[in-house]
């Protein structure tokens, strides 16, 4: 698989890296298997080029994007984030995309739509996990994820392209992916094909496949443990075997502090 | 009619050795690799999950021992089911310890509230310290010292089983493919010993049938 150089504006920050070996090497994306190695072993095949982003429902100007227009529509930028997986371990990931806002206005969405669905590739003969169920984990292909509006709205969001100063590899959700920096991973929907505008709040994979263990809001929060493993802490992957590993507090919304208001008056026990 | 199998002494020494130092050798291997930075992206899930499944495999192969000593009527596979059942402490040892010095970072206040919060760490816990009883209870002098009640204690060993395939079931996110092989050879070699393991249940059931 061929990554190539992105032409961005970068962005500053004092956090520890997690070295770019890792980034592409510690995956989940059940649709090339369960195993944190799986993508990176099983998908370096996946066509990306031609690639179709349909921007469509409840939108005044729905269009398509392709995998050219994926790069060259929209100023590209950096965002160095933190992301939290739901299993407690986090990575810093230096991110290249577009804020999720931005693709959203030039669609235009009229005031009917509240959320935002997301869908990834359905192609079965290209994903291992989509034919077989026992290498896909149990999920329900395709995988699909959803945001409030003011969710996907939020400048922080952004559809990610490229990482370390290159685009996307595929066991990171080439070409294009979700980045919802407050929410654990598995919001971070890989390689998508088609985002729409809807009036009610859409299915997303794994509260279907769970739903006691997986909300739709899924925000990060140390206050609620997930019911088989606790969410107080999490083990930041960074450089350095065994005895370097480091454990830290996890923050509510992953730091991101701004996202707050987005929740005002929410019990978000109840809406986890 | 199988074929019985002898073996010569040398051979016994030789497949004890062989178990040995791969044992020790695997965990070896296993844990420089993990100290320098060689086992994928997070060496503290790869090294828990190692030492797990060793254990577990440590465990199913020594249970395998007596029925194999049967098929082949041939007691001296015996003479691996302790080295083998060891081993497999040996490596539930290496897993708590993992968990505690690299997972949990010494944090002894969340050790406790994670086993008492966490079925399936509950779960583990306990079977881990049925293997801690078996394991100091496993020497000659012990055997002799205990007398029948030697082997009503080891047969704990079938619980402890069942309550490291939960653990390791209850521990995944939601691929089950993987523990649910374990499970189905597990229930083999459970359903080998199926009139051993029913008997205690058909004597509570016929106290309770000749009571009615």
């Amino acid at each position: 698989f061929n990554t190539r150089k992105l032409t961005y504006s970068q962005q500053d920050s004092a956090q520890t890296l997690t070295p770019e070996s890792k980034v592409i090497s510690h995956n989940n994306f059940y649709e090339f298997g369960t195993d944190k190695t799986d993508p990176k072993e099983n998908a370096q095949g996946l066509k990306v080029d031609p690639w179709q982003l349909r921007v469509d429902g409840l939108v005044e100007k729905p269009f398509t994007l392709g995998f050219e227009d994926l790069f060259s529509s929209f100023e590209l930028q950096e965002r160095i984030y933190r992301l939290r997986c739901v299993e407690a371990w986090s990575m810093v990931i230096p991110w290249i995309g577009i804020p999720l806002q931005s693709l959203l206005k030039r669609a235009a969405p009229l005031s009917k739509g509240k959320y935002v669905a997301f869908e990834t590739l359905y192609d079965p003969e290209q994903m291992p996990g989509q034919r077989n169920p026992f290498i896909g984990g149990g999920i329900d292909y395709p995988y699909v994820e959803g945001l409030r509006l003011d969710e996907a709205m939020h400048p922080l969001t952004i559809l990610a392209v490229g990482l370390y100063g290159k685009s996307l590899p595929p066991q990171n959700g080439a070409p294009v992916r979700l980045v919802v920096p407050w929410k654990y991973g598995f919001k971070s929907i890989k390689s998508i094909v088609s985002i729409r505008l809807v009036e009610k709040q859409p299915p997303t994979s794994w509260n279907l496949l769970a739903a006691n263990e997986y909300g739709f809001y899924a925000n990060v929060n140390p206050n609620v443990d997930h019911p088989r493993w606790s969410q107080a802490r999490e083990r930041r992957i960074t450089k350095g075997g065994l005895f370097s590993s480091n454990r830290i507090d996890t923050q509510l919304f992953n730091g991101y502090d701004e996202v707050a208001p987005l929740y005002r008056g929410m019990d978000l026990k109840r809406f986890y | 009619m199988v074929s019985r199998i002898h073996f010569r002494p040398w051979q016994i020494l030789g497949l004890k050795l062989l178990i040995h130092s791969l044992c020790i050798g695997w965990a070896g291997i296993t844990y420089y690799q993990a100290v320098t930075d060689q086992l994928g992206g997070d060496p503290v899930k790869a090294i828990l999950h190692f030492t797990g499944i060793s254990a577990f495999n440590l465990l199913l192969m020594s249970l395998c021992m007596s029925p194999l000593a049967k098929y082949f009527r041939q007691a001296q596979f015996i003479r691996f089911r302790r080295l083998l059942g060891l081993y497999a402490f040996f490596y539930a040892v290496l897993h708590l310890l993992s968990y505690l010095l690299f997972e949990l970072q010494l944090e002894w206040g969340m050790l406790i509230s994670e086993i008492i919060k966490r079925p399936y760490i509950t779960v583990g816990m306990s079977a881990w310290l049925i293997l801690l009883a078996l394991s100091i209870t496993s020497t000659q002098a012990m055997q002799r010292k205990l007398g029948r009640r030697w082997q009503r204690l080891h047969n704990w060993i079938y619980l402890a089983a069942c309550l490291i395939a939960l653990h390791y079931i209850w521990s995944v996110k939601s691929d089950i493919v993987q523990p649910a092989l374990y499970i189905a050879m597990l229930a083999v070699l459970l359903g080998l010993r199926k009139d051993k393991l029913l008997k205690p249940l058909q004597g509570i059931w016929r106290k309770i049938s000749t009571r009615a």
